[in-house]
């Protein structure tokens, strides 16, 4: 992967942009040393690493403002980050340009039930917002599975999803508003309490935009009355179409399960070989279907998903009776990535989306592959959305194994798109699969996409490389659209 | 209010409509963007030189009920999709308002037009709103560019969502000539229930214990006496109404436990799916408003605070999404804007007359960042110039 070229008068000036970063904030917020930006390296995609020219940790909304101002005026890049558990890359540091860190901004501002939401700072952590209104009800719909260490500010970044986003639906789905200091340091507040913002949903596309239109520092989120009950199933089958045929027959019965996760025989091998769920090693399919609300509800919906499952052949079935069996039938399948590195060295875990109905062609191309590849992979699922993980197995230490893992990767992906999919569900493009962008979008999307980052950031300092695979200067993209100056529908009315 | 002299064209293809705005940004013309038209007179197109109708562009391009999925043409309308979804035992899960009536219109609503409007109806505030389902397009921005953003899944976050953008944006930025929405099973039944008497203060409290509790509210209205007392509804005093909608037995248990939690604002009465839907229907569509001869306005606010609207303009109104929104008749224009930028909300005119502009403008550095982000997309000011006032 390939990273801008690192401007060298940056790089020179590092002694000097580091005094005057010190100026804006305490200075023990400024980290320059080697040695103490060795942390900072990379995100949770660590095959790629870079260190940072510094790292700004600052504590207020106005010091954000000044060293992003300062920043601007100096040409200066800036890599936004919260806990850096992004898997695409997304924090990866950049040699020219300094890291800002929301680590400090990790307080809870308020909680409004009233309005049934909580203002929080961006450095919080997904799992401490639901833990600050548990006892009072309510909870945090997202839940991204790093969710005791990813912070909010990175999940509105990123628009994380989680293993209950087909019923409560992604971040962006789950905000009311957000405060950000754009790259010239204007702060700027959007949305609110209500349900309905004046102007443009700028929201919206904050959410899911990868730390490139603004640094958020604080953020606005829904909560929710936690459901009375919740229930889970454990199904096994013996093929990959009948579980995916009960998948569909759920939906058309008009449930939408809380969780609908499905694993395929190498991931449910090693997750029970892990933790020892109580999974069937001998089925090639797992599902696991998770349903929530009123007691009645979860025991007649059960009933139901039990009988459409037996319809389907299903060979092992099991309900949870209680709420330790209900987290255990979740344990493997949260313990599947960890599981999957006790059998590999190294593992890369891909995140397409798929049309459902594709999945069993898709499953098997992958397998095909793999043995192209000469590398292991196994699958988990979020079946209910569309959206596969395939964990590639690799070992970095053997010459060309990460280049083959990277290219398998790569292959996945774009699978994907061709049967109707996506590159990314829920991990973002990052540095990860910015190459591959060109596969969805053609050159007028990207410009499109490009021309919003302009509106938010024209000098392109904040986190370039990221996302978009060329890098156009703004100037440049006003003049992309050149109209073919023929008219093609002579019949049409004109002016 | 429209200009009547404005030619209307009726492209049938996304390549159609490349050309007339192509065309139209060559020369700098004003287009008017209409779906189903029914919209027209919310804000004010400046002085447009034609009027770019989706009308014709209306096919259903794909629709895999298993993938809770929808691709449409923008002109596609409501009726017809609600009808074909509905089919498969699905829905609209936003349960968009047609508002034909209340605006005077004898056009049939788009889902184009509801998604430019960013328009949902009563289930916003369980299901969310019409940006929360529109997963991806293909459209034509202002710079006469063909473009798409998005996907067709359920579940996606390549690149930016420009999807977001669309939606509320009112054809500001550029012609969508396709979209894709996410579907999602229509609930089993439903069953209501009713206290009576209470003033806007308590029932917003009321509502507020409603949303409160788990018991998956999906519609929650307040009528204050004046306004319960019109038609269609008649009533003698003041009404609030929370919906539960699903499965019989979970709806049967939902409403126990919900009658448990309203106990202390009054008596409970209970309205059956065939009475919920019906109520339902009068308080999506705003009948209460449909006959009222004075300006009128959709104010949005943080629903806790939306009683001081209806305070400010004397109970005159109709309270939606708990609260949140609020449907208000009123001549003196400042006296409404004032009551929502107080409560923390905003007011847009949806019918009538008044001075001054229909959207509420933004300020400070919000507004130079939606102006640059409009320029991003049609620089000249080609489509919808001034609907929102931009």
């Amino acid at each position: 992967m390939k990273m801008p070229a690192p401007d060298i008068a940056i790089l020179a000036k590092k002694a000097e942009i580091v005094r005057a970063l010190k100026k804006l904030v305490p200075g023990d917020a400024v980290i320059a040393e080697d040695s103490a930006l060795v942390p900072y390296e990379s995100d949770g995609l660590s095959a790629y690493r870079q260190t940072p020219l510094a790292v700004v940790l600052p504590e207020t909304t106005q010091q954000v403002s000044a060293v992003l101002a300062w920043c601007q005026a100096h040409g200066v890049k800036v890599v936004p980050r919260g806990a850096g558990t992004s898997l695409s890359g997304g924090a990866l540091p950049l040699t020219d340009g300094i890291i800002l860190g929301l680590a400090k901004f990790n307080r809870i501002l308020e909680v409004d039930y009233e309005n049934r939401c909580a203002v929080v700072q961006p450095g919080v952590t997904n799992l401490a917002i639901t833990g600050a209104v548990q006892a009072d009800g309510f909870y945090y719909a997202p839940d991204p599975s790093s969710q005791i260490a990813c912070t909010i500010g990175g999940n509105v970044a990123e628009n994380s999803g989680g293993v209950h986003c087909l019923k409560y639906g992604l971040t962006t789905n789950n905000l009311l508003g957000c405060e950000i200091v754009l790259m010239d340091g204007e702060i700027v507040r959007i949305g609110g309490r209500g349900y309905d913002a004046a102007g443009y949903d700028l929201l919206g596309v904050v959410a899911g935009s990868e730390g490139l239109l603004g640094v958020v520092t604080e953020v606005t989120v829904r909560l929710l009355p936690t459901p009375q009950a919740a229930r889970a199933l454990l199904l096994g089958f013996p093929s990959v179409e009948a579980a995916g045929a009960t998948v569909a027959d759920i939906i058309a019965a008009g449930i939408i399960p809380a969780g609908l996760e499905m694993m395929d025989k190498p991931a449910i091998v090693a997750a029970e070989a892990f933790v020892a769920a109580g999974y069937p090693v001998a089925a090639e399919a797992l599902l696991i279907v998770e349903l929530d609300g009123p007691e009645a509800e979860c025991a007649e919906l059960a009933g139901h998903v039990k009988a459409l499952a037996q319809a389907r052949g299903a060979d092992f079935i099991r309900v949870s009776r209680d709420e330790a069996e209900r987290l255990r039938f979740w344990a493997g399948r949260k313990a599947a990535f960890p599981a999957v590195g006790r059998i590999a060295p190294d593992y890369y875990c891909m995140d397409g989306t798929i049309p459902r109905r594709q999945l069993p062609q898709v499953l098997t191309r992958i397998y095909e592959m793999a043995a192209d590849y000469g590398l292991g992979v196994a699958n988990v699922f979020h079946a209910g959305d569309g959206n596969l993980h395939p964990l590639i197995l690799y070992d970095a230490d053997q010459a060309g194994q990460l280049e083959r893992a990277e290219a398998f990767g790569a292959d996945i992906l774009k699978l994907c798109v061709a049967v109707g999919g996506v590159l990314t569900g829920e991990h973002g493009v990052g540095v990860e699969k910015r190459d591959l962008m060109g596969e969805m979008f053609d050159e007028t999307d990207l410009a499109c996409q490009q021309r919003v980052k302009c509106a938010f950031d024209p000098d392109g300092l904040l986190n370039p490389g990221k996302v978009f695979p060329v890098l156009h200067r703004c100037a440049e993209l006003g003049r992309v659209h050149v109209h073919r100056g023929k008219v093609a529908f002579p019949e049409l009315p004109r002016f | 209010m429209l200009d009547e002299a404005a030619r209307l064209l009726t492209p049938t293809t996304p390549e159609e409509v490349l050309e007339i705005v192509a065309e139209a940004a060559a020369a700098t013309r004003r287009i008017e963007v209409i779906g189903g038209g029914t919209k027209r007179g919310v804000g004010r197109v400046e002085r447009p030189d034609v009027a770019l109708s989706l009308a014709g562009l209306d096919a259903v391009v794909d629709y895999a009920p298993e993938e809770l999925v929808l691709t449409a043409r923008p002109g596609a309308r409501l009726k017809d999709l609600e009808k074909l979804v509905g089919s498969e035992g699905q829905m609209l899960a936003f349960e968009p308002p047609k508002l034909a009536k209340l605006l005077g219109s004898k056009g049939e609503p788009t889902l184009g037009g509801a998604l430019a409007a960013n328009l949902s109806g009563p289930r916003r505030i369980r299901a969310g709103a019409a940006r929360d389902h529109l997963l991806g397009f293909a459209g034509v921005s202002g710079r006469a560019e063909s473009f798409k953003a998005g996907g067709k899944v359920v579940k996606n976050v390549t690149g930016y969502d420009l999807a977001k953008l669309m939606a509320g944006s009112w054809g500001t930025l550029a012609v969508m000539t396709e979209v894709t929405i996410k579907v999602l099973p229509k609930p089993k039944t439903e069953a209501s229930l009713l206290i009576f008497g209470l003033e806007d203060r308590r029932a917003v409290q009321a509502m507020a214990a409603a949303m409160n509790a788990p018991v998956d509210v999906s519609g929650a209205a307040h009528l204050p006496t004046a306004i319960a007392a019109r038609a269609p509804l008649k009533a003698e005093m003041a009404v609030t109404a929370l919906r539960i909608e699903g499965f019989e037995r979970s709806v049967a248990a939902r409403v126990d436990s919900l009658t448990g939690a309203l106990r202390p604002f009054g008596r409970v009465e209970r309205l059956d799916a065939k009475l919920s839907r019906g109520f339902w229907g009068q308080v999506r569509e705003v009948e209460v408003f449909h006959k009222e001869p004075r300006p009128l306005w959709r104010v949005s606010v943080p629903p806790a605070s939306g009683w001081r609207v209806g305070e400010a303009l004397a109970h005159e109104v109709l309270y939606d999404w708990a609260g949140g929104l609020i449907w208000a008749p009123a001549e003196d224009a400042q006296a409404v804007r004032s009551a929502a930028r107080a409560a923390g909300g905003h007011a847009t005119l949806w019918r009538g007359e008044t001075r001054g502009p229909a959207f509420d403008p933004l300020e400070g550095p919000l507004a130079a960042l939606s102006a640059r982000v409009k320029a991003a997309f049609d620089p000249h000011g080609v489509l919808n110039p001034g609907r929102l006032g931009n």
